[in-house]
């Protein structure tokens, strides 16, 4: 079934998107920290329509044992999409991009991991999308981040991670699932600021290499600005908590 | 006979020694190509077919078409699938099985590059509107691994889907009937990928296996025959840093018209 | 040379401590000539350098700490114990025996079974090699009496308090013997189970409530109230 289509626009004369965003502007988000009873470590992110949950276990032996290494930690990631995340049901199986987005993620997160710290062990990161609208790889990242800290995993800094990408010609931040779909092109991104260090980079679509750039600062500024909601979250949650500890 | 790929820690300082006077262990220099060796044509029985060699690197692409039918939300397309499979043979750490998350992201980068360039007019593999397309299969067989599969397999999808014949046909009462004589895959783009190593933050492009086993990240970027940026990825566990991925583009254009002209001549 | 914390500050990881010579001390890192933390916590320095306290943390074994571990394998000559650490401990039935093992006699079940809690010590540990447990000293072993109650192990120095003052107080107050383990399972035996549930109720307030000043005070009086007396306020020591 074909639903006739107008040429309705993503972009109005005003220069507002149809959630009513300035092109520059991030989706509402609420994160959370410390949700979950059974893992280290977990967070939650609402992120425009986007609702994800991350959690952490470890360090802790790795199972099979042979997989161990043994100068450093294993960090395993698994991001997976509920069947119950998308407008056509999804088979509960890994499908090849929830593999790829598994590895990518994974790669952005390591960087960030004293994991020389933890020899023969490993750290499980598991990312339940559980409603998806487009940006789910930076969401994920940025909550995974959160929920290794809430581990109390050893980090160099908090990972945060948003997309830029062209819609209509125009460059603009945070893509939901309907920009990214009909726009020209989207630029995932994930930074770590105190290294100034870009740990996820990926690109589809079409842009001139002076576009590329103007794409990477757009997605910088709107990284940096979920740098600032992570650290938000945590101060909130342990501020409750600041203890005196005894001296020795 | 080596069964490990744990990089010998002697291996790795001479790497990174190397490379920060300039130098490569074999002798090339930071944004040299080894040699790149392209057989088109090699499986008769495929629609199209390429065998490339990249220094020791070889993978082989066979294109094959079929009919089928085209996707709901776009019916006047043809399709494009693309598969990688990285086989046992081309190295002791392949091991037989579904695909992994490497071969996986090997496909999909590929993939990016072909599908978001338009490389293939799908338009014109359609058959009957909503009904009926040609389905293009890109099939990347790893056979030797020796480093930088990503732009191997690229440079391989390109020569094949350049070698690749579709059949001719007619439309006879709604079924299709393929008639004698084959026309050349209508294609629109050329997309070549250039991949760099970080290795003591410097870019080195097309890394061999020792290079990538001792690296810090990995960052590929392919450019349409008009030099726009139609896909990236990083990889590896380390990062890059802005200044980095725009110096890496730069250079990445360059290479890349030089590459093309190797795969489609002139 | 700045340093950009105030004492006490509460940080998270990837901020920027200071800048400078200074030494890069516990839960913080250095890189290109600056100190950062590497998990929440509260900031501090002494004239040794900058550290972190950290308030989230997972206990990793010390040679020489007293930890309660968990029987998890029984194996060929040495048992496999759980002591809530990202390694898994090991005790050699050697160390048990105090002689050396014979597979043909020693039955090492009966000795220690799947599920035991066994009171020991850490005498071996490195990057190479998972903790080794030792229980030829006086009182440990397994632990047949009592009730175990764990808690987060960065609040363990808060229940053995400045000097030992808050445990001594709980020790005093509820009459029970208090064993803390530095993996932060802490094993209470008193002479009636009521004895033992109070002192539980008092290490739970003091995990709680950690971060509170006038603790030991409240603490007491809370266990006083619950034993049925008036509660008054000790003099503190």
């Amino acid at each position: 079934m074909e639903t006739s289509q107008k040429a309705s626009s993503l972009i109005n004369e005003n220069g507002l998107r149809m959630d009513g965003r300035r092109l520059d502007e991030l989706r509402p988000v609420k994160i959370e920290v410390g949700v979950l009873g059974n893992a280290d470590g977990s967070a939650y992110i609402e992120q425009g329509k986007n609702k994800i949950l991350a959690a952490v276990y470890g360090p802790r032996e790795v199972h099979p044992r042979h997989l161990a290494l043994p100068d450093r930690a294993l960090l395993r990631c698994r991001y997976h999409m509920a069947p119950f995340s998308v407008e056509e049901r999804k088979p509960p199986a890994p499908s090849r991009r929830e593999m790829e987005l598994s590895k990518v993620i994974r790669e952005a997160l390591e960087p960030s991991v004293f994991v020389e710290y933890y020899p023969r062990t490993s750290i499980d990161i598991f990312m339940e999308v559980l409603q998806a609208d487009g940006g789910t790889r930076c969401a994920s990242i940025t909550v995974a981040s959160l929920a290794l800290a809430d581990a109390g995993i050893p980090l160099r800094d908090l990972v945060a991670a948003c997309a830029s990408g062209k819609v209509e010609g125009h460059l603009v931040l945070d893509l939901d699932d309907a920009e990214d779909k009909k726009g020209e092109a989207d630029v995932p991104l994930a930074f770590m600021p105190n290294l100034n260090a870009i740990t996820l980079l990926q690109m589809d679509g079409m842009l001139s290499v002076e576009e590329f750039e103007q794409a990477v600062n757009l997605a910088l500024k709107g990284c940096k600005q979920m740098y600032e909601l992570q650290k938000e979250t945590l101060r909130v949650k342990y501020v409750a908590v600041k203890e005196e500890v005894a001296e020795e | 006979m080596t069964y490990s790929i744990v990089a010998a820690s002697l291996k790795q300082k001479q790497i990174a020694q190397s490379v920060s006077r300039g130098k490569r262990l074999d002798e090339r220099g930071l944004t040299d190509y080894r040699e790149i060796r392209i057989e088109p044509g090699i499986v008769e029985r495929a629609e199209g077919s390429a065998r490339v060699r990249l220094g020791k690197t070889e993978v082989m692409v066979g294109v094959k078409i079929d009919k089928g039918e085209p996707f709901p939300d776009v019916p006047n397309e043809g399709v494009l699938t693309v598969n990688a499979e990285l086989v046992p043979l081309a190295s002791p750490t392949f091991e037989p099985g579904p695909p992994d998350e490497n071969s996986i992201e090997l496909a999909r980068v590929v993939d990016r590059g072909i599908r978001e360039s338009k490389t293939i007019d799908l338009e014109k593999l359609c058959i009957v509107p909503g009904k009926r397309a040609f389905v293009v299969f890109v099939d990347i067989y790893v056979l030797n691994h020796d480093g930088n599969l990503i732009d191997a397999s690229a440079i391989a999808a390109l020569a094949a889907l350049l070698s690749t014949k579709v059949f001719n046909y007619e439309v006879e009462n709604g079924e299709v009937k393929i008639k004698p004589g084959y026309t050349q895959l209508p294609m629109r783009n050329y997309p070549i990928a250039v991949t760099f190593a970080k290795i003591q933050d410097k870019l080195i492009m097309d890394p061999s296996l020792e290079e990538e086993q001792v690296m810090d990240a990995r960052l590929t970027v392919t450019l349409e025959k008009d030099g726009r940026v139609c896909a990236m990825q990083k990889g590896g566990y380390g990062y890059f840093t802005v200044s980095q991925v725009l110096e890496a583009v730069k250079m990445a254009q360059e290479k890349a018209e030089e590459l093309r002209k190797i795969v489609v001549g002139g | 040379m700045p340093i950009f914390c105030e004492k006490r500050q509460l940080v998270m990881p990837g901020d920027l401590l200071a800048e400078g010579d200074y030494s890069a001390g516990d839960n913080t890192y250095r890189e290109n000539n600056k100190i950062y933390a590497t998990r929440v916590g509260l900031a501090d320095y002494d004239k040794r350098g900058l550290y972190v306290v950290a308030l989230k943390a997972f206990y990793i074994p010390n040679v020489g700490d007293l930890v309660i571990g968990k029987v998890v394998e029984v194996g060929f000559g040495n048992w496999t114990l759980d002591i809530r650490a990202p390694y898994l401990a090991t005790l050699r039935a050697s160390d048990a025996l105090d002689r050396p093992f014979k597979p043909q006699q020693d039955d090492l079940p009966s000795i220690f079974d799947v599920g035991d809690l066994v009171l020991a010590k850490i005498v071996a540990y490195d990057r190479t090699q998972d903790p080794l447990l030792t229980v030829r000293e006086e009182g440990l072993g397994k632990i047949t009496k009592g009730q175990i109650i764990e808690i987060a192990p960065t609040k363990i120095p808060r229940v053995i308090g400045r000097k030992g003052s808050m445990i001594s107080m709980l020790k005093k107050e509820t009459v029970c013997q208090i064993t803390v383990g530095q993996n932060g399972s802490i094993l209470v035996k008193g002479n009636t189970s009521e004895d033992e549930r109070l002192a539980i109720m008092a290490i739970r307030k003091i995990e709680q409530e950690a971060h509170t000043s006038g603790l030991t005070d409240r603490v007491t009086e809370m266990i006083r109230k619950e034993k049925g007396g008036v509660g008054n306020v000790p003099e503190s020591k």
